[in-house]
């Protein structure tokens, strides 16, 4: 703990020397959006300064040094999460294209009427609303398994809902809304047990704790970009080879083909399949830097320097009376959602913004969580890796300060 | 503490947060209209009692919302009760320009004590909760049967 290098890790953010309203920024919306360290930075500068072709295309030198930087991106995730071929990793623009990619072409392909898919009640949209659509479109039907008043998933209720009609599991690895980690080996295990594949939303848990998919046995893993310090507009898929290969193009266009002609078309192999036109070339190659950076301070530090944050903000937190934290997960990331008596969390929002201090106010695209807990909207801190105990106290001084003020 | 936020938060919305006016559901309305704010949640529901002869006779509202969209509504229902139709319909228009920025020579007499509310033009974030109780009560003067919604 001692040990974790949060002074270098600071400086190492050029944006947390900013002023908000003439107050040092405290930047508490990372479940958000994570800030960019200067390496991140500094390799999109450098694409755009001295590396930038379109890629897959050309002979040309610009074009194969593109092309080397945004494969060996690929190669980065694929280690970073464990996938035992690059093929398994498709680009996409984030979390939400990659869940509706599977659902609009492994499931349209695969599923019939009556199939169906399990979800849980802590989903963001973007694990509920692809799922609807495709049940509106072929008639699958979507099931929820129930969570508790501490934001748990019922584990035995989960389990109930898999039977011979369910062809998929969708659900989150941490709750964007209330920081529960799901117990997700118990969910694979579960569902492979009736062979059911699975899909975890990762796009809380990447930037937050070691994940390695082979480990998982998940089927499909989606995380964003820009949630774990990279550029937004990037994203990845991780599916298992087999089912991939299986699946049709989500998207048609230039580089996901082999050979066109006007009568026929056959497509590219993995995962150039699924990367229908120009992507997102410097970002990706960003992305890789963020990995790099990440991985160099190690996901195990980052989440024991988490867990403690977590630990002293809850503690902090319980002592202020009329302070209601919504998710209290006994397996919890660094999330803390919260509301107060008689203050509402956007008055919250605005007065701690006049503080310097950012955090979410809102529903937090997880509109079904706001109504099981009976709340319209909560005010919600997330925390990164470069947050510190400082500004936890900074947060909640604010906190008591506004109380006072609404009185 | 919060100093920079005075324009924003005066005492009056304070006054109106903790003790909001017109709170009530209307048996006898003859308009009833749902304001419903995506963004953030916030949810109203908009009584009216309008007379033969186009005058609001009651306003009644009930909800939930932030300080600024509860004052927003507190303060129009008690401001419109006795105007006609058409004078409640010209006020919506100044006060979504009021709190829009669009004029800046807004008439402040006609706005009466809803300048109070000036200070979301400073927010851009927070006009909608200002405004959401003002686009409800222009449905329900148009008798819009379908709730309303500020996206």
């Amino acid at each position: 703990m001692s040990t974790f290098p949060i002074e270098h890790i600071r400086a190492d953010f050029p944006i947390l020397g900013e002023k908000i309203r003439n107050k040092p920024l405290v930047y508490l919306d990372n479940a958000a959006s994570c800030q960019k360290p200067q390496a991140v930075i500094d390799a999109i500068v450098r694409t755009y300064s001295h590396e930038y072709a379109n890629i897959h295309r050309g002979v040309h030198t610009l074009s194969v040094k593109a092309t080397d930087r945004f494969e060996a991106a690929r190669e980065k995730v694929r280690a970073f999460i464990n996938a035992s071929s690059e093929k398994e990793i498709i680009f996409v623009r984030g979390a939400t294209e990659a869940i509706n990619l599977v659902a609009q072409s492994y499931g349209k392909s695969q599923f019939k009427a009556g199939d169906e898919i399990v979800i849980s009640a802590m989903e963001h949209h973007a694990n509920i609303v692809p799922w609807q659509m495709l049940c509106q479109q072929i008639g699958t039907v979507l099931r929820v398994a129930p969570i508790n008043q501490q934001g748990e998933l019922l584990f035995d209720e989960f389990e109930k809902l898999l039977n011979s009609n369910t062809k998929l599991v969708a659900i989150t690895h941490m709750s964007n809304a209330l920081g529960s980690i799901n117990p997700v080996e118990k969910i694979i295990a579960a569902a492979h047990a009736k062979n059911i594949p699975v899909l975890l939303d990762g796009a809380q848990a990447i930037p937050h704790m070691p994940v390695d998919v082979q480990a998982l046995d998940c089927d499909f893993y989606v995380f964003s970009g820009h949630k774990l310090y990279g550029p937004s507009g990037t994203g990845v898929l991780y599916g298992k080879q087999a089912l991939l290969e299986a699946m049709p193009p989500y998207q048609g266009g230039g580089d996901m083909i082999r050979q066109v002609t006007f009568e026929k078309t056959t497509y590219a192999g993995l995962p150039h399949k699924f990367e229908a036109g120009t992507p997102a070339i410097a970002e990706v190659i960003g992305l890789g830097a963020a990995i790099d950076y990440v991985s160099a301070i190690g996901m195990d530090n980052v989440a024991a320097y988490e867990a403690e944050l977590l630990d002293y903000a809850t503690d902090q937190a319980q002592q202020i009376k009329g302070l209601n934290i919504i998710g209290q997960a006994e397996h919890k990331g660094g999330i803390l959602s919260f509301t107060l008596d008689h203050i509402h969390p956007h008055d919250i929002g605005t007065m701690l913004d006049s503080l310097g201090i950012a955090v979410r106010a809102g529903h937090h695209c997880a509109m079904p969580v706001m109504d099981f807990y009976g709340v319209p909207a909560t005010a919600r801190a997330s925390f990164a890796m470069y947050n510190t105990r400082q500004e936890i106290d900074i947060l909640m001084q604010g906190i008591k300060s506004l109380i006072e003020v609404f009185g | 503490m919060f100093d920079e936020l005075r324009d924003l938060y005066q005492e009056v919305i304070f006054d109106h947060n903790r003790n909001p006016r017109n709170f009530r559901i209307m048996d006898d309305a003859n308009r009833r209209v749902d304001g419903f704010n995506p963004l953030c949640g916030d949810k109203l529901t908009l009584f009216l009692k309008i007379g033969g002869d186009h005058v609001i006779q009651d306003a009644s509202f009930q909800g939930s919302g932030c300080a600024i969209s509860t004052a927003s509504v507190s303060l129009m229902t008690e401001i419109i009760k006795g105007m006609t139709e058409n004078d409640a319909e010209a006020l919506f228009k100044q006060f979504h320009e009021m709190t829009t920025g669009k004029t800046e020579d807004i008439n402040l007499e006609a706005i009466g004590k809803l300048a109070v509310l000036a200070g979301v033009r400073e927010y851009p974030a927070r006009v909608k909760c200002a405004t959401l109780a003002w686009h409800t009560l222009d449905a329900a003067l148009k008798n819009q049967q379908e709730a309303v919604s500020t996206e």
